[in-house]
């Protein structure tokens, strides 16, 4: 019982057996979170080292949080503190800080790639929190333990994901994975939104929300990414709103037991509107609280993995 | 090459006498909850509250511990056994706590479920019932509760099966096949 891989690049490596034994070891994590005692000893004397390149809350925090719950030393370091700002590269940062022996370095960073380039320099095992465009893994995988704990299985289950795919690792994540796991997925947006390649990858394209939302199990509201709109790609926020916000209007169209999943952070009123956010359908703060139990699954059974195989 | 050491009548027995053993040294099943180690200690739990509630028609409190994250062998990668929850769902303060596994061996386990534990609560007391008693103690603990004991050799492998998992009630003793 080991993971087929010994980085967690992407959900592109991952094997449905893979998928299936994070998903199980941390739907038994989660209880550990709700003692009044939230630790356990497992990965005690281990050092993780999350690197930061890219602002995040909930991503830093959740790693950070899975970590201590397992008892493992969590070093943070943020782009803006980091040697980066002498002009130190990334590879130089990461053979400097796998020289203090860490077992496990999580990376975020705006270039897509950066993860794996980071893989093929050092030899602790590497958790891609985020790369660019391309990649964000344990955010899928949380996505998918949320949407199993309230299905009950994934097989057959339809999802539209709407907004922006063009720049989102989530949806490239969580498109792989909910294919891996037999899901079948819909990309909603503006054309300008979608990138052409990802019809070749075996997703439906709509770029009407009313309809695409009507046969679905679960809609995932992707965050319009104000930072990364500056190539002229929208019209206008308000233009976006208008026709892909989702509003209780339009949910009015889906199943009554839809699901919404959303990654976070929320623009209000632009991609969700305030009520559907904190209505009874809206699972998102449920998705924050299984990130944590997906990264202690993570680094439970990476870390199992490393030690078996020393060098 | 593996013989019987108990077969289903013996066994339930041993649970019987156990249970009123509980029963005595509590003054009764008031402040008693039973906890068992996965997986077969779980069983032998079930059957212990089971017997109870037949004795004094009440039933006793009952949780599961996996006691994967404990372990002092974790760290050497070579178990790595399937982790599964640990389902505690009620204060062990005032309780008197009775693990129940089914084979007492080197001890590590009854330490690590004894750690596990304690991240829960602190429990009046904690006693130990096990189905067997093997011997070969690599740490100071020692059952309060034992369905038999047999003096072993510690090359040999003494195998609970019990019907909820393994479809038969039977211990049998058998040489070390690796």
């Amino acid at each position: 019982m080991a993971l087929s891989t010994k980085n967690i690049l992407g959900t592109k490596e991952l094997t449905q057996s893979d998928i299936l034994q994070i998903l199980d070891t941390a739907d038994s994590f989660k209880e550990i979170s709700t003692r009044a005692i939230k630790k356990v000893p497992a990965l005690r004397g281990k050092t993780i080292i999350n690197l930061f390149f890219e602002p995040s809350t909930r991503t830093r925090t959740s790693f950070e949080i899975a970590g201590k719950r397992l008892s493992a030393d969590v070093i943070n370091i943020s782009g803006s503190t980091s040697s980066t700002v002498k002009g130190e590269n990334l590879i130089d940062t990461a053979r400097n800080l796998e020289a203090m022996s860490p077992d496990i370095l999580v990376v975020r960073h705006h270039c897509s790639g950066a993860a794996e380039l980071l893989s093929q320099f050092v030899d602790s095992p590497i958790i891609n929190a985020g790369d660019g465009s391309h990649e964000h893994p344990s955010q899928a995988l949380l996505d998918l333990l949320t949407i199993r704990s309230h299905k009950g299985d994934l097989k057959g289950l339809k999802v539209a994901i709407v907004g922006d795919i063009n720049h989102s690792r989530v949806a490239r994540s969580n498109i792989r994975a909910m294919q891996t796991m037999g899901m079948k997925v819909r990309v909603v947006g503006p054309p300008p939104l979608i990138p052409v390649e990802v019809e070749r990858l075996g997703v439906e394209v709509s770029h009407n929300l009313a309809e695409a939302i009507k046969d679905v199990d679960v809609i995932m509201v992707l965050r319009i990414q104000l930072e990364r709109q500056n190539q002229g790609l929208l019209s206008s926020l308000r233009e976006y709103s208008n026709y892909f916000c989702l509003t209780s209007e339009t949910l009015a169209q889906a199943h009554d037991d839809v699901l919404i999943v959303h990654p976070g952070p929320v623009n209000r009123g632009i991609e969700i509107a305030l009520d559907v956010m904190e209505g009874p359908r809206s699972l998102i703060l449920n998705q924050v609280t299984n990130g944590v139990a997906i990264r202690m699954a993570l680094f439970y059974l990476l870390l199992g993995e490393n030690n078996a195989n020393p060098n | 090459m593996s013989s019987t050491l108990l077969n289903s009548k013996d066994i339930s027995r041993a649970v019987s006498r156990i249970s009123h053993e509980i029963l005595e040294r509590n003054h009764g099943a008031g402040n008693i909850a039973l906890v068992g180690i996965r997986t077969r200690g779980v069983v032998l739990s079930l059957r212990l509250r089971d017997k109870i509630k037949e004795i004094e028609n009440v039933t006793v409190d009952h949780g599961v511990l996996d006691i994967t994250l404990y372990r002092d062998d974790l760290a050497d990668g070579i178990h790595k056994p399937e982790l599964k929850k640990t389902e505690i769902a009620f204060a062990l303060e005032g309780k008197h706590i009775v693990l129940c596994d089914d084979v007492l061996f080197t001890g590590r386990t009854i330490r690590a479920a004894i750690d596990a534990l304690m991240d829960f609560g602190r429990p009046s007391s904690v006693q130990l019932a096990v189905l067997i008693d093997r011997g070969h103690r690599e740490l100071p603990i020692r059952p309060d509760y034992v369905g038999k004991n047999i003096p072993t050799a510690k090359s040999k492998r003494v195998q609970v099966l019990l019907a909820e998992e393994d479809d038969e009630d039977k211990v049998v003793i058998q040489e070390q096949s690796n």
